[in-house]
């Protein structure tokens, strides 16, 4: 793999990640258990979408052939999607969707901080602003876990069955893929194994003080990175791109 | 160009304090702390760079398009160019637009408090209306992102607080 192409498949990862987790949590837009609650999530999945904005298009002038981010968004097919499963998992209960989010803006919080020390500079100064974003969006989280978990006894059930259903999705954020391994050497990518030690950290002591249990000895799955995707992701795709798809050159 | 005059920074900052944010009408995008810096490349050409308030700010586009347009009208070719580096912060807001926005009824960015002290309990917001701080946080999240519901319990009336964001 040369440079290039591990730069533009590093940039997919991490541009549909974001992608397709403000995709699903866009699902929740008019559905939230509340009014302020939904427009709160409503807002967490309008700055990832404004993340993977920047990152998709970045990666489309990194391929430079042309393709810009909805060429990248709207025009590929599944297989060609580089994202963690955990994200094109289905919401499920508000439970859910809460425990995969807190996963992933605890991921994303530290990922970006890390980030901001790339010698990119255009991804050293996305992660700048994207970092303080996800700050928010990782005390939203956490406190809707503490309320799920150490609330009623309906809460607490549903929370830790949602833990015990993702956990097996969390290794794949921190298994590196050949491009991830390149971008590292070059000094672009951040140290996975540095950011899964804290995020291993602060999700076993916010999972204590929201009484709930991780589960142990867990087989994780992997295979997004490679593009070998669950059944789900192709549902999203066919609602997500279904417009351009049928007209291609469609203006706002 | 016109009449032979020299395109200058100073000109081109004129030009773009006249265009408003697409969502709070009663500032400019100079008056918002977006326009990082001007520069003029050769005697037609100027990019201007932005600095989105946040990363998915939709109306980012907007303000593309208005600068390219409003400039074109001088017929100065405008690019703009986003800058996410350093990150934009509210402190940028310039004084006299902190009193604009008050006066159009949305509370301006005050005391450092951020969505964070919003939602434990550490603000004491003045409502644009009544000046009072007897206020009582509705919604953490406004009509738009930057923003914040609010209500006034004086003057029972409920406005938008612009978050700090720092």
């Amino acid at each position: 793999m040369n440079f290039q192409d591990a730069f533009f498949k590093y940039l997919l990862i991490l541009g549909d990640s974001s992608l397709i987790l403000a995709q699903r949590l866009s699902e929740w837009t008019g559905h939230g258990p509340f009014l302020e609650e939904d427009l709160a999530l409503t807002n967490v999945a309008l700055d990832t979408l404004g993340h993977a904005n920047v990152l998709l298009e970045y990666a489309g002038k990194v391929e430079n052939k042309g393709r810009d981010q909805d060429k990248l968004a709207f025009f590929r097919n599944g297989r060609e999607f580089f994202n963690v499963k955990l994200v094109e998992l289905p919401n499920d209960d508000y439970a859910n969707t809460i425990v995969r989010q807190v996963f992933m803006d605890a991921f994303r919080y530290h990922y970006f901080k890390a980030l901001c020390e790339s010698k990119d500079p255009t991804l050293s100064a996305l992660a700048q602003k994207a970092y303080k974003e996800v700050n928010y969006h990782y005390r939203h989280s956490s406190w809707w876990i503490k309320r799920f978990g150490d609330g009623t006894e309906e809460s607490h059930q549903r929370a830790q069955k949602a833990l015990n259903n993702l956990w097996r999705f969390t290794g794949e954020l921190f298994t590196p893929d050949e491009s991830e391994k390149i971008m590292q050497e070059e000094g672009i990518a951040p140290d996975l194994e540095k950011i899964q030690y804290i995020w291993s950290e602060e999700m076993n002591n916010l999972m204590k003080e929201a009484t709930l249990e991780i589960p142990q000895n867990v087989f994780m799955q992997t295979g997004g990175k490679q593009g070998i995707h669950t059944e789900y992701l192709d549902y999203i795709l066919a609602e997500m791109q279904s417009l351009p798809r049928m007209y291609p050159d469609a203006k706002w | 160009m016109q009449n032979g005059n020299v395109l200058t920074r100073d000109k081109i900052f004129q030009i773009l304090n006249s265009i408003p944010d697409p969502e709070i009408p009663v500032v400019s995008i100079v008056e918002l702390g977006m326009v990082k810096d001007v520069i003029i490349s050769d005697k037609n050409n100027v990019v201007v760079q932005i600095m989105p308030t946040y990363t998915a700010c939709p109306a980012t586009w907007q303000i593309q398009s208005d600068i390219e347009k409003k400039l074109k009208e001088q017929n100065i070719n405008g690019k703009v160019e986003i800058v996410y580096s350093p990150a934009w912060t509210t402190d940028r807001i310039q004084p006299e637009a902190l009193k604009k926005l008050n006066n159009y009824g949305i509370a301006p960015p005050q005391n450092k408090i951020t969505l964070i002290d919003l939602i434990n309990g550490k603000y004491q917001i003045h409502c644009p209306r009544c000046n009072s701080t007897n206020t009582t946080l509705i919604s953490p999240n406004g009509s738009t992102p930057c923003k914040a519901l609010m209500k006034c319990n004086e003057c029972k009336e409920t406005f938008d607080y612009f978050k700090c964001h720092l």
